[in-house]
This record gives structure tokens, C-alpha cells and sequence, in this order.
């Protein structure tokens, strides 16, 4: 059975960064490139194998590696689950991180680092695939920390910069605000489930009453954890700035994988959630206020990179909003969607800023349709797919949430549909101001202006198409569709659609929402056009007034500086005072002390040696007698 | 032998511990090195007088024996002694041993 050597798929990524990492600097580009995209392919092809293999029979198997923790009653084995859900992140992980692998070979070809690039992405892919093919919390504990680790070191990978290894550090620590949250519902699971294996855990929890206090506290501090890796609201200020890192990094971690992580951890645990509705109104609610919030930004930034940036918090606010209202599949449809069409963003988006010679501001662009051919060309798919046309891949799985969001609460689906008509308005702005029009950059970048090699070009037309056919695996019933992807997944969420009061919409509403929405995106599409094309509206340069509201928007609601004031400033003052005060008195005046008792000691001893020989042979003769009295008595 | 017997063991130890003392004394109050030599060569001999004395006590050999190894000690220990006193005398041309004191600090 190919399940059986699934332990082979994080070990190939393992193997190139120990390779890379180690030998990297002795071995050309092309033969790291090679080995780096390599082992993601090989684990690709073994995805897509066992892929097969779980389709054909549809069951979850679990691989044991080793026994990993012994201590006491305590035990927890390094095992992987094979089932549905893993599977089809793997393809996720593997068929994405490929793509942007080939991509990073051309983008990162005039770099120095080139071999750690690709050394720091493979350990990532590694812990990525580590986290989903975990079959206890503790394993995929191991692996959230990992891409963490990871995400640090790639934001901060041009290191000379301060203020890339400030942002890396704001990952990295509000990360871990997060995880501590996780952790405190792991051990919480431990204490009341008294294991910490999926199955196990899920199998007595079904047996449970819903609403219970325990479930409750167990599913909010696991979400704490996922509001700190998917960035959402409070802990979702470090994406934005996680931008400093190259291109690829922003695609692959912050917009393919890593985020998407949170949504895997409570699409998994779903069975804890159902039982636990007030989480799920919470999940809903923070997911639906953070899609829109960080939509509201979107509309006023004016770096690439930090319109994308908003639009994958937003976008992973839907996916969470999908989550809290029961739509698990429809999240985990969106979570594969998203992955195409944003990481096809963000590899056209270093196209665009590779061909503009590093110039990110959106203002500095415009026309670059006719420079760039093949960019435009899939940047111009991806937006028509985000703002969810059909039958572009973002139509099927957000209108899947939409949907259900219909079903549980009207207010919520008309905020959803507000959100989505946002997403529209500002990634159509960012493609218009980007390739249409005139040209508004510098005559030298002009002059500079080249379509991307291959190896950038040809992963950005793969996404595309899997932009434009993704959407495919999850026709509704409406259409006559199978839903291919809600079949595949059932089992992961069988225990949650039993419990769940799953009343089901018409099919005469769900195709008039439907109607409604594609209608509002389309006029929304419209506005855009008459605004950034007809008009040739270009946002106003930094130093140009604007109107109080606008003005708050564009400095994102001058959420970090509120973090700085209630947080950063506080404790830096605390670390200030705790330093002068008992940093240098105490301890320095502690450790020192030894020090200089010894220097003393020493200089007294010191004394001894005189010099004279008449003293040395009476010192002798000390001693002898002394020896004698010990002797002697 | 009776004229050794007549004398009793402690004057014997009091001589010997006497000489010991006056030659410690010498080694640490003379400045010549030439003199403290011969102290040290006092200290000696009031050991070996002791040894013999109580070697006839006990009607033992082996504290005669022993002295004997002692004297073989000193006298090789006293070629030592004064080739290096001699070094030092030609390098500073003076036995006084208070010159001798660049090891200090």
C-alpha cells in the first residue's frame, strides 16, 4: 500500500534542506534549484498517489513512525493520518509549493543566498507537511511551531535590513501570543479526553453533550491559536509586514500554506466545534468582522504587495467565517482556491515588481498590459477568480459560504456579499492601476520594463489554469454537479453533519443569491472600471491631504499603533526599569562580586611571593613544623 | 660499650635536637650562603648522631645503615650546593643570598 510510505513525503523536503543547508555554498544554482524543486516534486508525485489511493477507498489509516513520548501514563507516538483531509492538503502543499519553487529558481537567480533561499523553503515545506499528517495534536504542534520558525527566517532572509528583522520578529512573537493559547487547549484536551490523538480524542468527544463549558474553552483557546497563525483579528498585524520578505515567501507561506494552517487545525478538530455553538458563533463572528475590516483597507493601499496582503486577512476571514457556520467543506474548498488564485497573485505581483526594477507603489505604474503580456494575462485571472465570477475557481467555494452563511444568518450573508462586493472593487483597482492606462513610472524603469523568464512565466500559467478549472471540484447540486470535494471529505466531517441541524436551502434561493451576488460583483467591477479606467483616477501621492476617514483607513486604522501603545511601550518601559534597577544592580553586583572576591584572594596571595630566599626557606620551615605537629597529635 | 650505655638516651636526643635547632636557626638567619651550607650540614649531622644513638638503644643495625645513606645524600647534595653558590658568586660577586630576590611579584 503507497500509504504506508507516507512518511517519505516530509522526508524528501527534509532531505533537501539538510543537503542545501549543508552543502549549499560548494554546489552551482542550477544543481540547487534542482534538488530543491526536486524533492518537492517527488513528494508531489507520492501525494497524488496515495490521493488515488484514499479516493478509491475512502478511509483513514494511521502510519506509526516511532514512539515518541514515554513519560509515566503519558504517551504520544510520531504517527501520520492518511485520510481525506491530509491528503488533500498534501496535494495543496506539494502541487503549490512546486510551482512556486520553479518560480523562485528565476526570481531569486541574481541573489547571493539563492542556496539558502531554497535550503529555508524546503525546511518549511518539510514542517508544513509535518502539521497535516499529523495524527495527534502534539505532532501537528511540532509542525505549526516549525512553519513558524520558518516564517521568521524567510521574512527576515534579507537580514542586513532592520526593519525586515523587526517585522520578522512581529511574526514570529505574535505567533506565539497565539500558540500559547494552542497549547493551553492541547493540554486542556489531554485533561479531559485523556489522550491527545485524533482519533481517540474525537471518537469520545461525540459522546458528549453539546455546549458544555469544557468544549467551550477547548474550541476558543485552539481558535486563539489559529487567530495567531491565520491572522485574524486581534493577532493579524504581522501579515501585512510579513510583505518585507521576497515575493515567493508571501506566496507560498503567507498565502498558500502557513495561514491556511489555523483553518486545517479546527477543520480537523470540527467534531469539538459542533459541540460547541457559541465557539462557532464566536469563530463566525471574528472571521465575517475581519474579512470585512481588512477589505476596508485593502481599498486605500497603495504597495502591491500590501493590497494582497489585506486581501488574503480578508480572505482568510471568509474561510473562518465558513468554518464558524458550519460550512467546514466550503472553508477547506475555499482554503484550495485561495491557494491558486493568491499564490498566482503574488507570483505575478514579483513579475510586475521584477519588471519594474523593485518599484512596488501602484501609483508608479499603469499600462504595463502591453510590457508584460503573460503577467496581465494571469494577474487578470486571478482577479476575475478572487472577486468570484463564474466559472472561475473563487465563485464555487465562497458562494458554498455564502450559502451557508444564508442558512444561519441572513445579516451575516449580506455582510458577507458586502465583503465580497469590497474584494472586487479593490483588486480590480490594483489590476487597473497596475496594467492599464499610461505608464506613470520613471524613464528608466521604462526602459527596463521585460516579461519574466520561464521559469517565472510558466508556474503563473499553470496557477491560471488551475485558477480557471479549480472551481470544478465542487460543483453544487444546483447545477447538477456531484460536489466531488464535499463526497471526498464526508468522512472527515460525517460526526459534525449528523450532530448539525443542516436545514438546506432551495434550490430556487441558493441559485437567486447566486444571481444577486455575481449581479452586485459585476456592478462593482463596473464602478472600478469607470473609476481607475475612464477616469484615470490615480490615488493621491503620501503628502496630499484627504478627508479624516480616508485618512484613518490608509494608516490601517492605526491598529499598531494602538498594539504600540498598549502593549509594546508598556512592557519596553517595564524592561527598561527591570534592567537599570535589578539587571545592573543586583545580579551585575551578584555575579561581579565573585569576581572580585577572587581578584582579592589572589592579590593577597600574591604577597607571598616575595622574592627573598631567606623567606622562602622559613616558609619551608613552617611547614615542617607543622607537618610535624599534625603528626604528632 | 658500657661507657656508651652509661650516658642515658635523652642527653643524647637534647644534643641532637639542640645541634637540629642551632643549624635552622643558622639557615634562616645568616645572609652568607657559604654559612648556611654548613647549617644545613649541621642539621644533618645532628640527624645521623640521633639515628646512631638510638640504632645502639634498640640494638639495631639499620639506623646505622641509614646514616650512612644520609651522608652519601649530603655530601652529593653539598657538590650541589656549592657549584651553584659558585655560579652565583660569579654572576653577582657576593655570597650575600639578599641579592637574590629579581623573583619577586
Amino acid at each position: 500500500m503507497l500509504s504506508n510510505y507516507v512518511w517519505l513525503i516530509p522526508v524528501f523536503p527534509l532531505i533537501g534542506f539538510l543537503i542545501i543547508g549543508l552543502f549549499g555554498k560548494n554546489l552551482s544554482k542550477g544543481l540547487v534549484g534542482i534538488i530543491g524543486c526536486g524533492s518537492i516534486f517527488l513528494s508531489l508525485l507520492l501525494s497524488a498517489g496515495i490521493f488515488f489511493e484514499v479516493k478509491a477507498h475512502h478511509e483513514a489509516i494511521s502510519v506509526n513512525l516511532f514512539d515518541w513520548i514515554s513519560a509515566g501514563s503519558f504517551s504520544v507516538s510520531f504517527s501520520f493520518l492518511v485520510d481525506p483531509l491530509s491528503v488533500l492538503f498534501l496535494l495543496i502543499i506539494t502541487g503549490v509549493g512546486f510551482l512556486i519553487h520553479v518560480y523562485s529558481v528565476g526570481y531569486m537567480h541574481d541573489d547571493p543566498a539563492f542556496a539558502r533561499f531554497f535550503a529555508h523553503l524546503n525546511l518549511f515545506v518539510f514542517f508544513m507537511l509535518l502539521l497535516v499528517l499529523g495524527d495527534n495534536f502534539l505532532v501537528m504542534f511540532v509542525g505549526w511551531e516549525g512553519v513558524g520558525l520558518c516564517s521568521y527566517l524567510l521574512i527576515g532572509f534579507w537580514f542586513k535590513n532592520t526593519e525586515y528583522n523587526k517585522a520578522a520578529n512581529k511574526a514570529f512573537i505574535m505567533n506565539r501570543v497565539g500558540d500559547l493559547g494552542f497549547i493551553l487547549g492541547i493540554i486542556l484536551i489531554y485533561i479531559t479526553f485523556g489522550s491527545v490523538r485524533y482519533k481517540e480524542v474525537f471518537d469520545v468527544a461525540s459522546s458528549f453533550p453539546a455546549g458544555q463549558t469544557v468544549m467551550i474553552a477547548i474550541t476558543l483557546l485552539l481558535f486563539v491559536g489559529a487567530t495567531g497563525k491565520s491572522a485574524q483579528i486581534p493577532l493579524y498585524t504581522w501579515l501585512p509586514d510579513a510583505m518585507a520578505g521576497p515575493t515567493p515567501v508571501s506566496a507560498l507561506i503567507h498565502a498558500a500554506t502557513m495561514v491556511t494552517a489555523g483553518i486545517y487545525m479546527i477543520a480537523r478538530s470540527n467534531i469539538l466545534y459542533t459541540l460547541a455553538p457559541i465557539s462557532m458563533d464566536i469563530v463566525a463572528g471574528v472571521g465575517l468582522f475581519t474579512a470585512l475590516f481588512a477589505a476596508t483597507i485593502g481599498l486605500f493601499q497603495n504597495d502591491i504587495k500590501k493590497v494582497l496582503a489585506y486581501s488574503t486577512v480578508s480572505q482568510l476571514g471568509y474561510m473562518f467565517l465558513g468554518l464558524g457556520v458550519g460550512a467546514y467543506t466550503g472553508a477547506v474548498f475555499h482554503v484550495m482556491t485561495h491557494a491558486f488564485f493568491k499564490a498566482l497573485l503574488f507570483l505575478a505581483a514579483g513579475s510586475v515588481i521584477h519588471a519594474m526594477s523593485g518599484e512596488q507603489d501602484i501609483r508608479n505604474m499603469g499600462g504595463l498590459r502591453k510590457y508584460l503580456p503573460k503577467t496581465y494575462l494571469t494577474f487578470l485571472i486571478a482577479t476575475i477568480a478572487i472577486a468570484g465570477i463564474p466559472p472561475f475557481a473563487g465563485f464555487f467555494s465562497k458562494d458554498e459560504i455564502l450559502a451557508h452563511a444564508f442558512e444561519y444568518n441572513k445579516f451575516f450573508w449580506f455582510l458577507g456579499v458586502a465583503g465580497s462586493l469590497l474584494t472586487a472593487f479593490y483588486m480590480f483597482r490594483l489590476y487597473f492601476l497596475t496594467f492599464s492606462g499610461k505608464f506613470r513610472g520613471t524613464h528608466h524603469q521604462q526602459e527596463h520594463l521585460h516579461e519574466s523568464s520561464k521559469t517565472m512565466t510558466i508556474p503563473l500559467i499553470i496557477l491560471a489554469g488551475l485558477s480557471i478549472i479549480g472551481g470544478f471540484a465542487g460543483i453544487p447540486e444546483v447545477f447538477g454537479g456531484t460536489h466531488f470535494l464535499k463526497d471526498f471529505l464526508s468522512p472527515v466531517f460525517a460526526a459534525s453533519d449528523f450532530k448539525m441541524f443542516s436545514k438546506h436551502l432551495s434550490h430556487s434561493t441558493e441559485l437567486m443569491l447566486m444571481g444577486v451576488t455575481v449581479l452586485a460583483v459585476i456592478a462593482t467591477i463596473y464602478f472600478a472600471w469607470m473609476n481607475f479606467v475612464k477616469k484615470q483616477t490615480v490615488p493621491p501621492a503620501d503628502s496630499v491631504a484627504v478627508n479624516p476617514v480616508q485618512k484613518t483607513i490608509y494608516h490601517k486604522y492605526y491598529v499598531d499603533e494602538l498594539y504600540a501603545m498598549i502593549f509594546t511601550k508598556p512592557i519596553d518601559w517595564l524592561s527598561g526599569k527591570l534592567h537599570k534597577f535589578i539587571e545592573l544592580k543586583v545580579i551585575d553586583s551578584a555575579v561581579n562580586f565573585f569576581g572580585t572576591a577572587v581578584n582579592w584572594t589572589s592579590a593577597q596571595a600574591r604577597l607571598i611571593q616575595t622574592g627573598y630566599v631567606g623567606f622562602y626557606i622559613f616558609a619551608m620551615v613552617i611547614g615542617i613544623i607543622l607537618i610535624l605537629f599534625y603528626k604528632l597529635f | 660499650m658500657s661507657s656508651i650505655q652509661s650516658v642515658h638516651i635523652n642527653l643524647y636526643i637534647l644534643l641532637s635536637t639542640v645541634l637540629f635547632c642551632i643549624g635552622v636557626l643558622g639557615v634562616l638567619f645568616r645572609r652568607n650562603a657559604i654559612i648556611i651550607l654548613m647549617s644545613v650540614e649541621l642539621m644533618l649531622n645532628a640527624v645521623n648522631l640521633l639515628l646512631v644513638a638510638f640504632s645502639s638503644y634498640w640494638n639495631d643495625a639499620a639506623g646505622q645503615v641509614f646514616v650512612f645513606f644520609v651522608m652519601v645524600v649530603a655530601a652529593a647534595e653539598v657538590a650541589v650546593g656549592l657549584a651553584i653558590l659558585i655560579t652565583i658568586y660569579r654572576n653577582t660577586k657576593s655570597t650575600d643570598i639578599d641579592i637574590l630576590n629579581k623573583l619577586k611579584n
